[in-house]
């Protein structure tokens, strides 16, 4: 069993647990904007009067009536994703990838018809995926094209780009790559590899899976030294932008690169892990800091990413 | 962005934690309650038989009974004597225990029996009014033997202490000469000292004491005199001179003039015996919170179902202390904050090893029948419902299971609360679908290790009695959980979570 001295993990400025919750939530987050970023619905109409792009709204189901009309609407798609609007860790999420005439390819391969869907919506809007299993709405969003230069790195799923911005400025980026192990998902603690993205230059520093340091993807077997994001100073400037759009002081902005679109806002999160630390090889403590020590805070996002970049670049 | 001074909060809980600490021990000092359980306090058990013998008339007896004996506090009192009517009279004179009944005829008993413990108080008692030496009147030739007597005793003496020590030491048979020959006769020895006394203007009086000793019976009161020196009575052996009282002497017997009247009766006689008890010193304490102003503080006058419901509710907070500490500085994950609390307080119920098996088979159970019921496709507040149902069938099933083998602990399972473990089940069942089996066991076996922590806490004697006798040190777990609550630092289990970032130092 390995262990590391307190005074190690505080000269590496760490950000713990109850540190995160005592002096950053709970002081930085007001508990009435939490539903604007527990509900995807609410958080992608209010980022959109930000300038802030998210996939396509294609329909929004409130209504078991409503399902009616899911079928004439995606009669000519290619491919889309349906989402519960209060679902939390990628629950009740299904993509749809393709048509094969009158069945539906999910992004596993799986082939499913249309009534299936129809049945999953009406789970969605009976609270199964929702929190406390409170009703709740289904979002039909167009399909994320994943950019290809990342889509290698991973095993199924979407690679996405998590971004911890406080109080307006991006502080700490890591790209979340899906594994086997994952199960296509991009959460860390299900075994998605974590890569560290240098907040100067967006390329990647240092990868984790299950908090060790690994340099190859366990599944496809890429190196993962040399990634670099592309429109890095644009995502960054977008992720400042939620602070705004949300006043979440401090929260975990979840960002896709779209093959046509360029990056997009997939989520927003009010309670960000830790373990980004661990990607990045470095703690979150002294960025944090020295946002709180500034005298004169930056007004728009683009001047707060560039501080960013200057302030928070690896060297 | 400016953060809020931390100071008054620090004061607060300083003053909370200080609040319950001090009241605490205020209530130990004035009530006397124990800190630890099963202290022994030694208890003298005295019992005063009156004998007379009826005359068909109506009777009145009167016996004079302790009033603030030096040395000792009273901790009850109680006369048995069938078909009379009893009650304490207090007078001028003392206290006396009065006994009443219409026609008496024949052999009488009647018991007074009062319950003393040690006490090493000795402030001196604030008398109602200053004692006033009585005037005496003497005749020849007594009067000329009391003069020259107490002339000689004045002349070796300077206080009214030494004075009277002077005065008995004369008065012994191997010092006496003629004048007090003339004037001892065997029956009216301490009498005649305290006439003397008085006639020297010193206020003087007789007491009567009790040596306790254990298990005496037929005991009787020994004389003892009783001085005034300006400040308070003082007690003197009147053949040895030796001031004070001696230890384990118990005074009857002060300043009222007779022991026992007996009006309607003949042969009047009082006899003492003695027992000495070890009572513990927590029960003492209850049985003084009556009588003391203190006693509404506690829980001792709540009738008894109350307090062992009390007994439980007040084991709570440590159990919440426990699962505060092992989630914020262990850093051990549960499922459900506090189910672990509820199941200690079941295993408190049921013991650790049957409470242990009895749960984990209903939630091992009732896992496999969630598996049946998620099939169904149900909503949650149904499933919830139909999974409490379910739960209440595997509790009856095994209680009865259990009996039918001869094993009584399978009837502990009722202690368990229901719709936790249905929550409990769920959550599991929820996790093991989403996370897998490996999370399960985590949670679990973290559950269940927080639930055996907090229970072996709350069943250890010391904690019952500390929380349900001195309720108020739940004020400085409060203090200790709110501290908790600002706890920034790391967790145990965060040395080991970040332990990778070694590499990077």
């Amino acid at each position: 069993m390995e262990w590391i001295s307190p005074r190690r993990l505080k000269r590496l400025g760490m950000l713990n647990m109850n540190r995160r919750n005592v002096d950053y939530i709970a002081r930085y987050n007001e508990r009435s904007s939490y539903p604007l970023v527990d509900n995807k619905l609410k958080t992608k109409l209010v980022v959109a009067e930000y300038g802030v792009k998210t996939p396509r709204l294609l329909q929004i189901v409130r209504e078991q009536h409503e399902i009616s009309h899911f079928r004439e609407m995606a009669e000519d798609l290619k491919g889309f994703a349906i989402k519960p609007a209060k679902g939390s860790g990628g629950k009740g999420i299904t993509v749809i990838t393709g048509r094969d005439g009158d069945e539906y390819i999910k992004a596993s391969g799986a082939r499913v018809d249309a009534p299936y869907l129809e049945r999953h919506l009406t789970n969605i809007l009976a609270g199964l995926y929702s929190l406390a299993g409170t009703p709740d709405v289904a979002i039909v969003e167009n399909l994320v094209q994943s950019d290809p230069d990342l889509a290698r790195y991973s095993h199924q799923g979407v690679p996405d780009i998590r971004i911890v911005v406080f109080q307006g400025y991006p502080v700490m980026a890591m790209l979340r790559l899906a594994t086997t192990a994952s199960d296509g998902k991009a959460n860390l603690h299900q075994g998605a590899v974590g890569v560290g993205l240098d907040i100067g230059t967006g390329r990647s520093l240092n990868a984790v899976q299950f908090n060790r340091p690994i340099t190859l993807h366990p599944d496809t077997g890429l190196a993962l030294e040399n990634i670099e994001i592309a429109a890095w100073d644009e995502m960054l400037e977008m992720a400042s932008r939620c602070y705004e759009a949300t006043g979440l002081g401090y929260m975990g902005v979840d960002l896709v690169v779209d093959a046509n679109e360029g990056p997009l806002l997939l989520e927003l999160n009010a309670r960000p892990g830790l373990a980004i630390q661990m990607a990045n090889g470095c703690g979150l403590l002294p960025r944090l800091r020295a946002i709180e020590n500034l005298k004169r805070p930056h007004f728009s996002p683009g001047e707060r990413a560039q501080f960013a970049m200057e302030t928070f670049a690896s060297r | 962005m400016t953060t809020r001074s931390r100071i008054p909060f620090y004061v607060a809980v300083l003053l909370l934690i200080g609040a319950g600490i001090a009241l605490a021990i205020w209530r130990h000092v004035e009530l006397g309650i124990p800190w630890l359980t099963g202290e022994q306090r030694p208890v003298w058990m005295v019992e005063a038989r009156v004998d007379f013998e009826g005359t068909e008339e109506p009777v009145l007896a009167s016996l004079n009974i302790p009033e603030q004996p030096p040395g000792f506090s009273i901790i009850s009192e109680q006369a048995a004597s069938p078909g009379y009517g009893f009650s304490i009279v207090e007078n001028s004179g003392g206290r006396r225990a009065e006994w009443s009944k219409r026609d008496v005829s024949g052999p009488q008993t009647l018991y007074f029996k009062a319950q003393f413990i040690p006490t090493d108080d000795s402030r001196p008692r604030r008398l109602a009014r200053e004692p006033q030496p009585r005037e005496m009147f003497w005749e020849e030739p007594q009067a000329t033997a009391v003069r020259e007597v107490l002339t000689q005793a004045r002349e070796r003496s300077s206080t009214p202490e030494s004075m009277t020590r002077e005065l008995i030491r004369l008065m012994q048979p191997d010092t006496r000469t003629q004048n007090t020959t003339l004037l001892v006769a065997e029956e009216n020895y301490l009498q005649l000292v305290v006439d003397m006394l008085n006639h020297a203007g010193i206020p003087a009086r007789t007491a009567d004491g009790l040596r306790l000793e254990d298990a005496r019976r037929r005991q009787q009161l020994m004389p003892f005199l009783q001085i005034y020196n300006g400040e308070d009575w003082l007690t003197f052996d009147p053949q040895t001179a030796e001031q004070g009282v001696p230890e384990n002497l118990l005074l009857w017997r002060q300043g009222s003039e007779s022991l026992l009247d007996v009006v309607g009766g003949d042969n009047s006689e009082v006899s003492f015996s003695m027992l000495r008890q070890t009572v513990p010193a927590l029960q003492l304490a209850t049985m003084q919170a009556e009588s003391n102003g203190l006693g509404f503080l506690s829980f001792y006058e709540l009738p008894i179902e109350e307090q062992s419901m009390f007994r439980m509710l007040l084991l709570l907070p440590l159990g919440a202390l426990i699962v505060a500490f092992m989630r914020m500085v262990i850093g051990i994950r549960t499922s459900g904050t506090f189910m672990p609390v509820l199941i200690a307080v079941a295993f408190v119920q049921t013991t650790l090893l049957p409470g242990l098996i009895a749960f984990l088979s209903v939630v091992a159970i009732g896992l496999l029948m969630r598996g049946y019921l998620s099939s169904l496709n149900l909503l949650l507040v149904s499933r919830i419902s139909a999974l409490i149902i379910l739960v209440i069938f595997i509790t009856a099933g095994l209680s009865i299971i259990g009996y039918q083998m001869g094993f009584n602990t399978g009837m502990t399972v009722t202690f368990f609360p229901m719709v936790i473990i249905a929550w409990t089940i769920e959550r599991m069942s929820i996790l093991w679908e989403e996370e897998g089996v490996r999370e399960v066991m985590i949670q679990g076996s973290g559950s269940l290790f927080v639930a055996i922590c907090a229970y072996l806490v709350m069943s250890a004697p010391l904690a019952g009695h500390l929380t349900f006798n001195f309720p108020e040190l739940h004020l400085v777990i409060l203090g200790f959980i709110l501290l908790m609550g600002q706890y920034t630092g790391y967790k145990l289990s965060e040395l080991r979570r970040f332990s990778p970032m070694k590499v990077y130092d």
